[in-house]
Formats: structure tokens, C-alpha cells, sequence
């Protein structure tokens, strides 16, 4: 095969993944919900990450004289028990609880993908030993077992976010092992394996591609369901630390002064409830666009 | 079906020992010794000997397994490093509490989440299912902690209907139990919703609308009865995030459940109560799993056989 050809071969490939794409976002686009929650999560982000320019006070900065006075032109969204501007703190906040999420998915994802490709490509012992490990986490209640990891590494953000990260394991695994098993029936698949390429380049090459679609519903989800974790264990006490803002532990802290300052708590259960709905929208909207039955 | 129960239960048998003697040796691996924390630093090394002698502390870990799986098996789990009280009592004392509270919330999401699934599912595409869809997008997406605080702002101080706080009246479990129901009830209502539309355009409904059987009898007697079986896997998968919720709604509402107990308990690492309190939550959990399993057979004739 000449150099010429095998290059517009490849250039044809590419504009057929681009035209794959183009139409599922044309399909996503058609979701006015999915849409306004994209855009809803853009802001989010583009807060967090510009937080420390943006932000009006630092977030750290107390003034007991002004403590735990209600929203007023200074202060946007008023100030806590300490004094400190709670915008601030819930935009700088945003890092914290965005950070810990993706830290959640990262070790889920890549964890729960490994054992589901191996499990379904490999099937046999291999599969059944898997699986059985990762029914074994199921058994467990998810957030009993994400207080418990959190009570043996001790509290902390991150180890919030190891704990809620191997809770979602699962369900990687088993969405992952499912589509796998579906794909490696295909012929693209034997003739891969049929031309000599090797089982994780196959893995990882031919499958994990195909299998995206899913991968994208349950990681839109599971940043959702992640946030929400996160934000719990640090209300318990069990995730981020004072002083850092952290929106469940900001919620925390307000809980003290629900008849004289409710401010405190209303306002970071807000930015967690925009961010989960929005994220719930925008994975509604992959589910819709990757598989019509499920409308 | 007697023979599928017998399987299922002894299967148990195992799955309970791996999961006991996961959590026993996670809790031994964790930060800060016990002794030291009921002693203080200062203790003098002979009252350390001492009381780790009489905690069984100082026995090598697989026979501290192995007394806490015999004595759990008669209902002794130890004694709690706190209070001094059995945890048998302290879960006891505290399940109650707790199972009232979750079946109270499970019985309001089931009973609403399946009614406003059923009519947003007949009247498709009108008002009704809009707000039913947006309701229930916004419900899964509210934390329940803040849900809690909410409810307390608005219905215990500034229109003071309920107590805020505590635990004894069935004014007390109100606002708790609606907070904990949100999130099931969401879940049950949406695919109440999907599981019904799916089955309104099978063929036996098709056949029994032809037959000219009234509206009213095909959807509650045909469609229902189809559209509840998938339904009720998810109640049984829901108990185990009412578990986690009730942890939180506890510790809000300040109810003295299990959950507070165990957040109690590990903040004072107090670590046969945590111990004892996981185990529990996590055999009721399976109990649970297993119960819906044999309800999903005996209302699928198609399950019976695998």
C-alpha cells in the first residue's frame, strides 16, 4: 500500500469520527434542557477556575465585627460566623468540590474501565473473580462504606474522595464488562484479533473506543452523584477541614444558625444543587442522544 | 421457590464473613490507638498493658477475628470504649429509631413516586408529566442535608409547625421523613413513569383497549400490575441510599438512629460500635436485596425458573 493512499485512507477516517461526532452534538443540541444545563455547568467551571482572580474578598479573610451579616451591597450573599464573604467562599469552593469530584470519577473511571475491559474481553476466571470482587463492594450500603474508608485513612478531602471513588467502582465495572462483551462479538474485533494484534491493544484500542457512548452517560452522572458524596462526608465532618471553603462543610457550619443567619446555609446548598442539576441535565441529554429507547 | 430462599440465605453465610472481616481489619488499620484515646497520653505503660489485655487487644488479629465472629454469632459484639454498654444494646437502642424513620420515608416515596408515576405516564405529553419531569429532575439533584436545613428554616422557625429538633412525638418524624423520601421518591416516580409508558404500548394492552375493556381497568388492572415489577427492584436497591440518607437526616434532625450513632462512634473512635453498626446496616442491606429478589420471582413467572 502506497504512502498516498494510506494517508487519505486515515484522512477519510478522520472526517467519518468528525461527521460521528458532529451528529451526536447536532442530536445533544436538539435537548433545550441538556443545553441550558451545559451552559449552566460552563459558568461553574469557568468560576473555579478563575476563582482566585474573581473572587471580590479573600475567602479566608475574617472580620468578627461583621459576622454572620446578611446579604447587603458589600457582601453579595452575606458573611459567616467568622466574618468571611460567603461568595467568595462558594466560588473558591467550587475548586474544592469540582477538584474532589474528578478525583472521584478519575479513580473510578480508570479503575472500574481496567476491571470491566479485562472481565469481559478475558471472561472465564478472570471475569468471575472480578465481578465477584466488585459485588462484594455492592453488598456494601455505598455511603456506609464511603464513612467507613473516610474513619480508617481519616478525614480529609482527598480521602473523601478516594472513599466515594471506590464506591462508584462498581458501576463502572459493570457498565464497562456489559459493553465489552457486546463489542467483542463484533468482526472488527476478530479481525483485529485475527491479524495478529495483541489482547490489551485490542482492549484499548478497539474496544474501549466503541464503548464510549456509555462511558460519557455514566461519568455525567457519576460527577453528580460524586459532588453530592463529597459534599456529605465534608458535612459530616469527614471531608475537607476548616478553614478551606467546602461547600457541604460551609453548609455545616451554618447549621448553628438557622433561626438568626439561614444565609449561611442557604447559599452553598444552592451552588451544590445548580451544579448537580445541571450535570444531571447534561447527562440526561448524552443518555437521550447515545440510546433513543431509553426516552 | 423454598429451595431458591435455603440457597440464597446460605449463600449469605459466606459473603458475611468476608464482609465482617473486611470492616474488622479496616477498622485495624485505622489512625489512633484506642487504648491511648480512653487513657489519655500520660497513661503509664502498665495500665496500657493492662487495659489492652482486657480489650483483647494485644491478641494477634486473626484471633480477635475469630472471638469477634463467635461471640457476634450469640449476639455479643462487644463492648462500646464510650459508654461502656454493650453494642448489642446501643444498636438496640438506636434501630428502632431508625427503621421507623426509614420505612416511614420509603412507605410516603413509594406510595406518591408510583401514583405520580402512573399519571404522568397516562396523561404523556400534557402539563401534568412537564412539571412531574422537572419535579423529579430537581429532587434527585438536591442534596439531603440541605433539603433537611430547609425544611427546618421554614417549618420549625420562621412558621413553627414541627420541633426542629429531637426525637419521641410523630411530630418529630415529619419533617425527617419527607426529607429522607425526596430522593426514592424521584427515582420510583421516574421509572414508574418510563416502566408504564412501555407497557401502555405493548400488545396485551393494545388487545385489552380493542376488547373495549374501560381505560380505567387497562391501566390499573393490565398495565399496573406489568409496570410495578421493574419498580420494585429499585425499591430494594433504594434502601441502601436511605441508609446513607438517614445518616445525614439523623445527624441534622438530631435523632438518636444508628446513623448518628455511628458518626458518633467515629469521631470518638469508638470502633466496636462502628464496627457493629456497619455489620448491621450491611446485613439488613442484603436481607433487603434478597427480599425484593424473591418478590421480583414470584411476580415474573418468567424469573421462577433461573
Amino acid at each position: 500500500m502506497s504512502a498516498a493512499v494510506a494517508t487519505a485512507q486515515s484522512a477519510q477516517g478522520a472526517v467519518q469520527e468528525r461527521s460521528a461526532w458532529k451528529e451526536t452534538w447536532t442530536m445533544f443540541a436538539r435537548n433545550r434542557a441538556a443545553l441550558i444545563g451545559l451552559v449552566i455547568l460552563a459558568v461553574i467551571i469557568l468560576i473555579a477556575v478563575l476563582a482566585p482572580w474573581i473572587a471580590p474578598h479573600d475567602p479566608t479573610a475574617q472580620n468578627l465585627s461583621l459576622r454572620r451579616e446578611g446579604p447587603n451591597a458589600g457582601a453579595w450573599l452575606g458573611r459567616d460566623e467568622f466574618g468571611r464573604d460567603i461568595l467568595s467562599r462558594i466560588m473558591l469552593g467550587a475548586r474544592a468540590t469540582l477538584l474532589a469530584a474528578i478525583g472521584v470519577i478519575v479513580l473510578s473511571g480508570v479503575v472500574g474501565t481496567a476491571i470491566g475491559i479485562v472481565a469481559g474481553y478475558r471472561g472465564g476466571v478472570a471475569d468471575s473473580l472480578l465481578m465477584r470482587s466488585v459485588d462484594l463492594v455492592l453488598s456494601f450500603p455505598y455511603f456506609l462504606l464511603a464513612i467507613l474508608i473516610v474513619a480508617v485513612a481519616g478525614p480529609s478531602l482527598r480521602n473523601a474522595a478516594i472513599a466515594v471513588g471506590i464506591t462508584y467502582i462498581p458501576q463502572y465495572a459493570r457498565v464497562v464488562r456489559g459493553a465489552t462483551m457486546e463489542v467483542v462479538g463484533k468482526e472488527y474485533v476478530e479481525a483485529a484479533h485475527a491479524s495478529g494484534v495483541r489482547g490489551f491493544r485490542i482492549a484499548f484500542k478497539h474496544v474501549l473506543p466503541n464503548i464510549s457512548a456509555p462511558i460519557i452517560v455514566i461519568t455525567t452522572v457519576g460527577l453528580a452523584l460524586a459532588i453530592v458524596s463529597v459534599s456529605s462526608l465534608s458535612f459530616l465532618g469527614l471531608g475537607a477541614q476548616p478553614p478551606s471553603p467546602e461547600w457541604g462543610a460551609m453548609l455545616a457550619d451554618g447549621r448553628q444558625y438557622v433561626a438568626s443567619a439561614p444565609h449561611i446555609s442557604i447559599f452553598p446548598g444552592m451552588a451544590i444543587l445548580l451544579t448537580v442539576l445541571a450535570l444531571n441535565l447534561v447527562g440526561d441529554g448524552f443518555r437521550d442522544t447515545f440510546d433513543p429507547t431509553l426516552r | 421457590m423454598l429451595s431458591y430462599v435455603g440457597r440464597r440465605l446460605l449463600q449469605l453465610v459466606p459473603l458475611l464473613l468476608v464482609i465482617s472481616f473486611v470492616i474488622f481489619v479496616a477498622l485495624e488499620m485505622a489512625p489512633g490507638d484506642p487504648v491511648t484515646l480512653l487513657l489519655g497520653q500520660n497513661a503509664s505503660p502498665e495500665a496500657v498493658a493492662e487495659l489492652s489485655a482486657k480489650l483483647g487487644l494485644d491478641r494477634p488479629l486473626l484471633l480477635q477475628y475469630l472471638s469477634f465472629v463467635t461471640d457476634a454469632v450469640q449476639g455479643d459484639l462487644g463492648v462500646s470504649y464510650r459508654s461502656g454498654r454493650e453494642v448489642a444494646f446501643e444498636l438496640a437502642r438506636t434501630t428502632g429509631v431508625s427503621a421507623t424513620l426509614a420505612l416511614t420515608a420509603m412507605i410516603l416515596a413509594v406510595l406518591i413516586g408510583v401514583t405520580v408515576g402512573i399519571v404522568a405516564a397516562v396523561k404523556q405529553y400534557t402539563f401534568i408529566d412537564t412539571v412531574t419531569r422537572v419535579g423529579v429532575l430537581a429532587m434527585v439533584s438536591l442534596p439531603v442535608f440541605w433539603l433537611a436545613i430547609l425544611m427546618i428554616i421554614g417549618f420549625a422557625v420562621k412558621w413553627p409547625i414541627f420541633p426542629a429538633f429531637g426525637w419521641g412525638t410523630y411530630g418529630h418524624l415529619v419533617l425527617p421523613a419527607i426529607a429522607l423520601s425526596t430522593y426514592p421518591l424521584a427515582v420510583i416516580a421516574r421509572l414508574t413513569r418510563s416502566s408504564m409508558l412501555e407497557v401502555m404500548s405493548s400488545d396485551y394492552v393494545r388487545t385489552a383497549r380493542a376488547a373495549g375493556l374501560p381505560e380505567r381497568t387497562v391501566v390499573m388492572k393490565y398495565a399496573l400490575k406489568n409496570a410495578l415489577v421493574p419498580v420494585m427492584t429499585v425499591i430494594g436497591l433504594q434502601f441502601g441510599g436511605l441508609i446513607g440518607g438517614a445518616v445525614l437526616t439523623e445527624t441534622v434532625f438530631g435523632i438518636p438512629g444508628i446513623g448518628r450513632l455511628i458518626v458518633t462512634a467515629i469521631e470518638g473512635r469508638d470502633y466496636p460500635v462502628v464496627r457493629g453498626a456497619v455489620l448491621l446496616g450491611t446485613v439488613v442491606f442484603v436481607l433487603i436485596n434478597l427480599l425484593v429478589d424473591m418478590l421480583y420471582k414470584w411476580a415474573d413467572p418468567r424469573q421462577r425458573g433461573v
